[in-house]
């Protein structure tokens, strides 16, 4: 459970932030933000609410825009240009808290239905494409049910299955376990944890400091809208520098 | 047995409970006639009261329209009876209250529209239906261009052609409605995408529109479009004079349904746009097929009401001399031949059936497609 990751040789940057700044009217949530996220490397963020964790990972599919620096995703510098934001979008997954899945449609559409709109792929292969996620996260017998006839757990296993069906280079986590029954974390937490396994590069807003332990390269620790500490996870956890990090600890790990 | 006792301060489960039936009276009709109709006095108070109502007003409106109706014979025959409904007047004049003055040889040209028409839309709204997407290619493209051609007329292919002045009856009002139907929805979603738009001119333009529009009464628009129009427009340009209450009619709805469609956009939560836009999917397809399927589903009533609205203001074409289903009963009315007592109310009469009869239709096939559409798909 608690072996360190192995050290692995990482790739080129996949993401880059380079001294970005955001507000929200006149109120600063991004303070010069500067972060290089190899390819294969695993990033969980915490910190406490409204310290920027989420609006960060946001900005790096545009869902949130910022106003000064940069953000180069995948080669790719986000601007107003709709164009790059898309091509962007097409490359990097996002897991809601509130999973976001589509109700009006079936499992297997939710799944598909990029891979055929964005990817232009074959009704046909989109779903053999959907079955074989579905397969990887536990769950192809629901393929024709409706998100609403599924568990929290379960719906968010089908959420990860949707952003794996566009095959991303990235996939982005925002409090994927924050919304669920307790019971249910742990299954989610699994196929996270595969994921990481298999080399994706992973960007996690969590508050599972066991799956902070067990895959994180890095943890980062944000208040008021900065970067304040960031280590390896066992330094990070045994060792923490700053008193506000330390003060976060204390708040979680009883 | 329970351990649950003051006093005692473990418990542990020894067998499960069984799932039992529920006691009587909480089910059956004599319960729910308990629970509904009598539930405390004021309830049984009004229960007789609406039952008393109902027994005034039914059997005598019963008498009236059936038991001591005339069903056949002549002006005479209904002179005589003033207590029943004179259908023998409704039959006498049941050809012109369907085409108007539509030449009585060509009125087979109606017919086929008119079967052709109901045949293709009751294929497109027949939920399973095979191939609904040839019938929806057929209604929306085919159909419109044969029902010109027959309608209006064609002399290269031998149908002389009618001037729309002839057109009258329930074929006026069948047209009206669809043509405001079939546009003022597509219309109504564009401008609603519209006036939400992060665009300003786009936005600006919508709100114009819309807001003008609503606020004008629905005869000024008729007024403005049978009249105006033609003042600003050259003579080739003006729209037929059948044509303009149309073009008005689908454009006012269109106000109305903007908002009601804006309402289903507002009530979509931020995050399905979320999921869609972080999956790479653009502006229109995540519209298409994701926003507007469900933002549209919760806003069936208000569409349908608009539609039944719609419905029913296209009586008010009669203002600028175009002969809907309501003038030629009103027409028809006045005929000195048939005067006599009972000729208006049964004129009336059978107006109110027939627009209720359409009303009450597509409410029942809202209220289906609402059940239809919510199964299995809660939040």
């Amino acid at each position: 459970m608690s072996v360190a990751p192995s050290p692995r040789t990482l790739g080129q940057p996949a993401i880059q932030l380079d001294g970005v700044h955001k507000w929200y009217g006149e109120f600063h949530v991004l303070k010069n933000l500067s972060l290089t996220v190899a390819q294969g490397e695993r990033i969980v963020i915490c910190g406490p609410s409204g310290s920027g964790k989420s609006t960060m990972i946001r900005c790096i599919n545009r869902l949130e825009e910022h106003q000064k620096g940069k953000i180069i995703v995948n080669g790719t510098e986000l601007t107003t240009d709709l164009k790059r934001i898309e091509e962007v979008r097409r490359e990097v997954g996002m897991v809601f808290q509130h999973f976001n899945l589509f109700p009006h449609l079936t499992i297997l559409e939710n799944c598909t239905l990029a891979p055929i709109w964005v990817r232009k792929m074959a009704k046909k292969d989109a779903e053999d494409l959907a079955m074989k996620y579905l397969k990887r996260v536990r769950i192809p017998e629901q393929a024709n049910k409706y998100p609403g006839q599924l568990s929290g757990g379960q719906q968010q296993r089908v959420a990860i299955a949707r952003s794996l069906c566009m095959n991303p280079k990235v996939m982005l986590f925002d409090e994927p376990t924050s919304a669920l029954d307790p019971e249910m974390v742990k299954e989610v937490l699994d196929t996270m944890v595969s994921l990481a396994n298999e080399g994706m590069t992973m960007m996690c807003v969590t508050h599972e400091m066991g799956f902070a332990r067990q895959v994180a390269d890095r943890v980062i620790f944000m208040d008021a809208g900065e970067i304040v500490e960031m280590n390896a996870p066992a330094e990070f956890f045994a060792n923490p520098q700053h008193e506000r990090t330390k003060l976060f600890l204390g708040q979680i790990l009883h | 047995m329970s351990d649950l006792t003051i006093g005692s301060r473990t418990y542990l489960q020894r067998e499960k409970n069984p799932a039992l039936p529920p006691p009587r009276l909480t089910s059956g009709p004599l319960a729910w006639v308990r629970q509904n109709l009598f539930s405390s006095i004021g309830s049984s108070v009004l229960t007789f009261l609406f039952l008393a109502l109902a027994l005034w007003i039914i059997p005598s409106l019963i008498d009236f329209a059936f038991v001591k109706a005339v069903w056949s014979g002549d002006a005479a025959t209904c002179r005589a009876n003033l207590d029943g409904a004179c259908w023998a007047f409704i039959r006498d004049k049941f050809d012109y209250l369907r085409y108007g003055s539509y030449p009585i040889d060509q009125r087979w040209r109606v017919d086929v529209t008119e079967v052709v028409g109901a045949v293709l839309i009751f294929w497109l709204l027949w939920n399973g239906a095979p191939r609904r997407n040839v019938a929806a290619l057929l209604f929306f493209i085919v159909y419109p261009i044969l029902a010109f051609v027959l309608l209006r007329g064609a002399p290269l292919i031998g149908l002389p052609v009618i001037d729309t002045s002839l057109w009258g009856g329930v074929l006026i009002t069948l047209l009206m409605s669809v043509i405001g139907i079939v546009f003022s929805l597509p219309l109504g979603v564009l401008l609603a995408l519209g006036r939400r738009s992060q665009m300003p001119i786009v936005k600006a333009a919508c709100v114009t529109f819309i807001e003008f529009v609503r606020g004008v009464p629905f005869i000024t628009v008729l007024f403005m479009a049978n009249f105006m129009l033609p003042l600003f427009v050259p003579d080739y340009l003006t729209p037929d004079r059948l044509l303009r209450p149309m073009i008005g009619t689908a454009l006012f709805s269109a106000a109305y349904m903007a908002e009601v469609v804006r309402a289903g956009l507002q009530a979509m939560p931020k995050g399905q746009y979320e999921g869609a836009m972080a999956l790479g999917i653009g502006y229109w397809p995540m519209m298409r097929l994701v926003v507007l399927p469900q933002a549209l589903t919760t806003v069936i009533p208000g569409i349908v009401s608009t539609f039944i609205g719609l419905f029913k203001d296209t009586t008010l074409v009669a203002i600028v001399g175009i002969a809907d289903f309501l003038r030629t009963v009103e027409t028809a009315r006045l005929d000195p031949s048939w005067a006599g007592p009972t000729i208006s109310p049964t004129g009336y009469l059978f107006a109110a059936s027939f627009y209720w009869v359409f009303c009450f239709g597509m409410s029942r096939y809202s209220q289906r497609t609402e059940r239809r559409l919510s199964k299995g798909r809660k939040h």
